[in-house]
């Protein structure tokens, strides 16, 4: 795979960005194997890879789940109910903040801003927004994926 | 004081016939579209507020034969959801001032760096796109944009910031100068402006510079779209005439008991009811890239400085000491002083650390903490120590 998006994206240093983030897209994570291979096909060593996509929240170099959960914590969804939010997916998911389920299918994490205050409480779920959030439409949501 | 009513102004998301704007100001001469974007007076939507047509014209100066534009989509200031909304409605605009700021200061290639938060956007920005390349073939010009996606970085929302994640790197802010007019996207002179300004330029190009000038203050010439949230009863986005006071926007958006607002984002500056009626929301007073986040007197200004201050912990980049400990100090400085650790008058210490910040730190970041801190720290002490 990581030979492919090369391929596509080209084996310049600019390419790093676009392969990192179509691997994350495709295997929710970055391995070490993976990381070392694009290193390989870029012709830089497998630290500046590493260094790079440590930088960025959304490249992950942990291991997630299917769907990643991404719940805003700043101000305007804080002061709207965040914590219900929280609460609510910590309970149907049965795992905290930080974890992915035995499954392998969800991983719960709080996030930065992600632009919708005027709908808030909101989450990401892998790139789809989700705004005005209530613990039943919470619990709704995640049923949803979890039929999928 | 020379404030303005609150005037709501429908310019951003008005249709326009991009096309008849496109092939006018391909046969406008570089230097023409350049004046008329200075004397509209337009100064950067994105919160910094440069002046938009001086970048241009120091871009167009350069001799080199290569040079971008770049779209700064990286929307990422707590309480800013309005370059979404442009992006969403009338992102043909948005390509067409990229165009037009391209045929300005001599760049054939265009790179909208969008943050990872708006990936679901993509398919119909690129079905818009796909349009935008054949109608600018068909007028006969040459113009080329591309897409670059961020990863969850605050940061990269500065400018040189951005250069660094678009050719790969970790998103660092550069030293300036050089400054990107000179030495922006590959080492190449480029011009990077935001979502909204690219819009306007576009709308000031279609209707004229004197009809823009009309709306606004000397400082803060014509409209700016807001992105209201908070303790508001009707939150959203309001493209608005710059020169109210705080005090007008309050009587407009707020709830009958607003305390604060805080204007411009965690990076801009809190605004106490004491203050509303003397504050203009503009360059002359409080300027900002159009968040306005409106606080009842239900809310605790200690949780919303320590949220804003956990922000920036968490989006300091670390390159440069000041932001990077500066930061992780203030947060802890002002959970001991809640905690009773430390004494009240620690407050004063803190507030010298953010001073150090502002003219120590390398970028916008670190130089921007201080002005939540302070604003907050001056006007809610009561607040924040007990």
């Amino acid at each position: 795979m990581v030979k492919d998006l090369a391929d596509k994206y080209g084996r310049t240093r600019e390419s790093l960005m676009p392969i990192l983030q179509d691997i994350v897209k495709k295997h929710n994570y970055l391995t070490d194997e993976a990381m070392v291979e694009v290193a390989t096909e870029l012709d830089i060593s497998a630290a500046e890879v590493y260094g790079t996509a440590s930088f960025y929240t959304f490249l992950d170099t942990e291991e997630r789940g299917k769907n990643v959960i991404r719940v805003c914590k700043t101000i305007t969804c804080s002061m709207k109910g965040k914590i219900d939010i929280i609460s609510t997916l910590e309970e149907i998911l049965k795992i905290k903040v930080g974890e992915t389920t035995p499954d392998k299918m969800f991983t719960l994490l709080e996030t930065n801003c992600i632009g919708w205050c005027h709908k808030a409480p909101a989450m990401l779920i892998n790139d789809m927004p989700y705004t005005d959030l209530t613990p039943e439409s919470v619990i709704d949501i995640i049923k949803g994926y979890m039929r999928k | 004081m020379n404030s303005k009513a609150l005037t709501k102004v429908d310019l951003i998301f008005e249709s326009i016939d991009a096309r008849e704007v496109l092939t006018t100001a391909f046969s406008m001469p570089n230097e023409k579209i350049i004046d008329q974007v200075l004397e509209s007076g337009l100064r950067g939507r994105g919160g910094a507020g440069f002046p938009t047509g001086m970048k241009w014209k120091f871009t167009a100066a350069e001799k080199d034969p290569e040079k971008y534009i770049v779209c700064n989509a990286d929307e990422g200031e707590p309480g800013t959801f309005k370059d979404r909304e442009i992006l969403d409605r009338v992102v043909y605009k948005v390509y067409g001032g990229m165009a037009i700021a391209g045929k300005a200061i001599g760049a054939k290639k265009g790179f909208i760096y969008l943050r990872g938060e708006y990936r679901f956007l993509l398919p119909q920005l690129y079905l818009e796109l796909h349009k935008f390349h054949k109608m600018i073939a068909e007028i006969g010009y040459d113009f080329n944009i591309e897409y670059r996606m961020g990863s969850g970085a605050y940061i990269c929302g500065e400018e040189s910031a951005l250069f660094e994640s678009i050719e790969g790197f970790r998103g660092e802010p550069r030293n300036k100068p050089p400054y990107p007019t000179t030495s922006g996207l590959f080492c190449k002179p480029t011009s990077i402006n935001n979502v909204e300004t690219l819009v306007t330029a576009m709308m000031i190009i279609a209707k004229g510079p004197q009809e823009y000038v009309k709306l606004g203050t000397k400082d803060s010439r014509g409209s700016k779209v807001f992105s209201v949230s908070g303790d508001t009863p009707v939150p959203g986005i309001y493209e608005l005439e710059l020169g109210m006071t705080v005090q007008q926007f309050v009587d407009e958006f707020g709830d009958g008991d607003t305390k604060a607002v805080q204007v411009g984002g965690a990076s801009g500056f809190c605004v106490p009811r004491k203050k509303f009626e003397e504050t203009i929301i503009g360059f002359e007073g409080v300027p900002t890239g159009g968040s306005m986040k409106l606080f009842n007197s239900s809310r605790s200004m200690y949780n919303v400085l320590h949220n804003y201050l956990d922000f920036f912990a968490e989006e300091s980049c670390g390159q440069c000491t000041p932001c990077r400990v500066g930061c992780q100090q203030l947060l802890k400085g002002v959970e001991k002083v809640k905690k009773g650790e430390a004494k009240s008058t620690y407050l004063n210490e803190l507030v010298k650390l953010a001073d150090t910040m502002k003219v120590a730190s390398k970028c916008g970041l670190g130089q921007s903490v201080g002005n939540a801190f302070k604003s907050i720290v001056e006007n809610f002490r009561e607040e924040i120590i007990y």
